[in-house]
């Protein structure tokens, strides 16, 4: 008979391939689900994956992979930090909205000044409507006890009718012919989140992504607030021993993770979609949960999770446009990414043994 | 502005269907949680049984098949979250919501062709004399089937819970899950068919909405119903009657909104779409200072070698 044994210490080498193994299976299931779908599964699977990178397009298609994995790359790493320390934002979508709305509408105000300064302050704007966004549940959980995660997907609905709200009022374009959504601010340099180096990619968004992982590293490994979010997530009572203050760390967790998220938000509307419109989120907010899983809560993992995580939207488009691939296979299939990475976890801490237990 | 449209009645009757795909959803999960598991994949149990539901009545032309074939794909998905999380010793949170995610796709993909689709219309059930009364007839005795049917199921899990032998089991298994292995309970047996309830509840709930409440198919058409689920069965202190009382409540705020909006009330669209969410975050604020009631393994998992 198959049992489960607990490792007395989780095993690393698991640990690290469990992300390659999830992968793998995903491809499989993946391919299985395609050919369901009546498409041929290996070439929609080569199509995914290779096409972006090496295809005959990629000069196009490998900028945008910055473009989609920054903003996934910003809002998991802030989710990561509280996961660790069992603080459950689940809200991130919502708080890229109102980072957007904030930082958008911040900027707007001055149109159509041109000024260095304009940028700067729509990215503090962006930040702090992200963070204040998060500071909801966060003080609503540290005043009253409230669960953080039932707030903070509460309030992803509520951004998303804000969002409708100041495309269609506050922040519509008044030239705009009545169309909902706000000018476009790629054609107004002071508020152009635009490209650093011309094709490729580049551009403010990543430089912050980028920093956001040095940034994760460098609090994990060498801070003390780093040390009480390790300590809280594996043994909280120890934690409340070891003088770790509850209220302050999920003030700090959620408030960062809202704040990369606003960020996110922020450089995603005054770059690549451009303007406040009723539906420009796309769902980054959620995805980013599934970057976080599988790059392991660790800063560089999730570096990697979210070019993997990006290459997966930029060779969905392709398979849709190539092998007629509907738009939410992809999504299952990202979904069906986390199933097997929270299943084949299960390798990091027991061991499967086979036949009867031994007597202790 | 004219709010002499709405009428008291309709209002009472309509506030009762919509009540019903948050009963259905926060019963299924009252009961999980009362086994000591935290399923946050409702809202993809609904979506998937939303759309298994819907297409299954077009594919038949039996709305009540496709709220069977709803309440099994609800079931069906459920086993994946109790695979990672009973067998695998995922973290139930995170589960959860890798089911929520998964489901939203799967939905979606599965929904495609029936974009724009009618579909086949459950009847009222007409009791001759009773649906006939004035005032009373519409809102007690003007319903579908499955109206009935979530009434009369919170009415079981409330009296199963309390006098059943099977609830006692339960109720020990979500307390304590250790003490009751150690008396020969089935502790992974009991929380897996539990979790299939919570499955096949939510399924049912999603394919009220797409069958009955709003009779067609649009992605992500459940909304965050089944978040709202989720906060009801804290609201509900994990009691049925609450969960039924709450249910009634928020599908009253919802109704009301509705109605405030085709009323054309001053404020606009976007902040009466809002107010059932606010409501909820505030109604937890409330009720959360009193966690007493909570079962105490919720969310716990259980290994037996420990």
């Amino acid at each position: 008979m198959i049992r489960l044994e607990k490792r007395p210490q989780p095993s690393r080498a698991w640990s690290m391939a469990t992300p390659l193994v999830a992968v793998l299976a995903t491809m499989f299931f993946g391919g299985l689900l395609f050919a369901a779908l009546g498409k041929p599964p290996a070439e929609a699977i080569r199509t995914i994956f290779w096409e972006p990178l090496f295809g005959e397009f990629s000069f196009y298609y490998r900028p945008q992979l910055l473009v989609k994995g920054a903003p996934l790359v910003l809002i998991a790493i802030g989710l990561s930090l509280g996961f660790r320390a069992g603080i459950w934002n689940i809200g991130a979508e919502g708080q890229y909205i109102m980072g957007a709305i904030c930082g958008a509408g911040a900027g707007l105000a001055f149109y159509p000044a041109e000024s260095f300064l304009i940028f700067p302050l729509m990215v503090v704007a962006g930040a702090l409507g992200g963070w204040a966004w998060a500071m909801i549940p966060a003080v609503l959980k540290t005043r009253f006890g409230t669960n953080e995660i039932l707030v903070s997907l509460m309030l992803v609905y509520v951004a998303e009718q804000f969002l409708a709200s100041v495309s269609l009022g506050l922040l519509k374009n008044p030239e705009g012919f009545g169309f909902p959504g706000s000018r476009n601010l790629q054609a107004w340099d002071s508020a152009h989140n635009a490209e650093l180096i011309a094709g490729t990619g580049m551009h403010w968004g990543v430089v912050a992504a980028l920093i956001a992982v040095i940034f994760a590293y460098v609090l994990l490994n060498r801070h003390m607030t780093g040390y009480h979010i390790r300590l809280t997530g594996e043994a909280p009572r120890a934690a409340r021993f070891a003088g770790v203050n509850p209220t302050r760390l999920v003030l700090f967790c959620l408030g960062t993770s809202g704040a990369l998220a606003g960020l996110a938000g922020l450089f995603e509307v005054s770059g690549p979609s451009g303007q406040i419109s009723i539906d420009f989120n796309v769902g980054y907010g959620f995805t980013a949960i599934i970057v976080a899983f599988l790059g392991r809560l660790h800063p560089v993992g999730i570096l990697l999770a979210g070019g993997l995580m990006a290459l997966t939207y930029i060779g969905g488009d392709i398979a849709q446009s190539n092998l007629q691939l509907p738009a939410a296979a992809i999504q299952v299939f990202q979904g069906m990414l986390l199933f097997f990475l929270l299943a084949f976890d299960l390798l990091t801490n027991f061991r499967i043994a086979i036949g009867k237990p031994e007597v202790a | 502005m004219d709010l002499s449209a709405i009428n008291p009645v309709l209002l009472i009757a309509s506030l009762m269907v919509a009540a019903t795909p948050l009963l259905l959803a926060a019963i299924g999960e009252l009961v999980v949680e009362k086994a000591g598991v935290l399923n946050l994949g409702v809202e993809g149990m609904m979506i998937v049984g939303a759309i298994a539901g819907f297409a299954t009545a077009v594919e038949s032309g039996s709305p009540f098949l496709g709220f069977i074939a709803a309440a099994i794909a609800g079931a069906a998905l459920s086993i994946l979250f109790a695979i990672l999380t009973q067998f695998a010793q995922a973290n139930q949170v995170a589960s959860g919501l890798s089911l929520t995610l998964f489901g939203l796709g799967l939905s979606a993909l599965m929904g495609q062709s029936y974009v724009g689709v009618k579909p086949p219309r459950m009847g009222d059930i007409h009791i001759p004399v009773l649906s006939d009364l004035p005032v009373i007839g519409p809102i007690l005795f003007g319903h579908d089937i499955i109206l009935y049917f979530g009434i009369a199921l919170t009415a079981a899990v409330w009296w199963v819970l309390k006098y059943s032998r099977l609830g006692l089991v339960l109720r020990a298994v979500g307390e304590n899950h250790d003490a009751a292995h150690a008396l020969g309970y089935k502790v992974l047996k009991i929380r897996l068919m539990a979790i299939m309830f919570g499955g096949a509840c939510a399924g049912l709930g999603g394919a009220y909405i797409s069958l009955i409440r709003v009779p067609q198919w649009t992605e992500g058409m459940t909304a965050g119903i089944g978040w709202i689920a989720l906060a009801l069965v804290v609201f509900a202190s994990w009691k049925p009657w609450r969960a039924l009382l709450g249910a009634y409540l928020f599908g009253g705020v919802t109704v009301v909104q509705l109605n405030l909006q085709a009323a054309g009330v001053a404020i606009p669209v976007e902040y009466l779409a809002m107010s059932p969410y606010l409501i909820t975050i505030l109604v937890l604020v409330i009720l959360s200072a009193d966690k007493s009631s909570a079962p105490a393994a919720l969310g716990r998992n259980f290994h037996a070698s420990r």
